[in-house]
């Protein structure tokens, strides 16, 4: 399949992947911009961790797959270490994320002044109260 | 065409990890920096990946790897530290 490609034989199928491989790398570089404008103008430690951990990851994850399909269908180099670190990155990005959001709110970390509920502290508040009944 | 493609979205990754250094220095709390710091680290695969486009060869992809290994290990450390002040605990009561 790849040495027909290469001959030219099926040439719409390469502008076909060129395309794909374009599009998947500008939307990631796009999506990552697009997180650092939030992690710069969001007012607070929880809704700047929400842009970074979640649009980041996936632009990353769209370049590396755009990476993937360069150098599969261009050069016919299956490299499967790309592959993991699109899984890997997709399990650990979010958890790193959850880690830095609660240790943020257990140092004390404000919320931001016009948030309007704080579930987490008044569930805290009533375990204090049942183990002080305790 | 994908060349010129290629180098709009490194430029793009650039511009980004500008402002997550912006970040880094300017943010008003330690969690802040960390969550930019983890951030300036998944914003370098990305350029790993593209500079590899660019010098078209696959000896850097290993790096992906290795980048991303170390980036979360050391936001793990980090948000453990924030959280009980050491890392490695020596006594454990259970």
């Amino acid at each position: 399949m790849l040495s027909i490609w290469k001959r030219g034989l099926l040439s719409n199928v390469s502008v076909i992947i060129d395309f794909l491989i374009g599009f998947f790398i500008l939307v990631g570089s796009l999506f990552c911009l697009i997180a650092t404008i939030g992690v710069i103008r969001l007012p607070d430690v929880y809704t700047r961790n929400h842009a970074a951990s979640k649009a980041a990851t996936l632009g990353v994850m769209s370049i590396l797959l755009g990476t993937f399909l360069y150098f599969y269908a261009l050069e016919g180099h299956f490299n499967s270490r790309l592959i993991l670190g699109i899984i890997f990155l997709f399990m650990t990005s979010p958890i790193s994320g959850h880690l830095i959001n609660r240790a943020a709110y257990n140092s004390g970390v404000k919320l931001w002044d016009k948030s309007v509920r704080d579930d987490l502290k008044e569930y805290n508040k009533k375990i204090m109260k049942k183990s002080s009944v305790d | 065409m994908l060349e010129i493609i290629i180098r709009i979205a490194l430029l793009l990754c650039s511009i980004s990890m500008l402002g997550l250094i912006y970040r880094v220095i300017k943010g008003p709390s330690t969690a802040d920096r960390v969550i930019a710091l983890d951030a300036i680290g998944v914003n370098l695969v990305a350029i790993t990946a593209l500079i590899s486009i660019v010098l078209s060869s696959h000896a850097f992809l290993e790096i992906i790897l290795l980048i991303g290994i170390l980036a979360f290990i050391g936001t793990v450390a980090f948000a453990k530290y924030l959280e009980k002040g050491v890392i490695i605990e020596r006594e454990r009561n259970h």
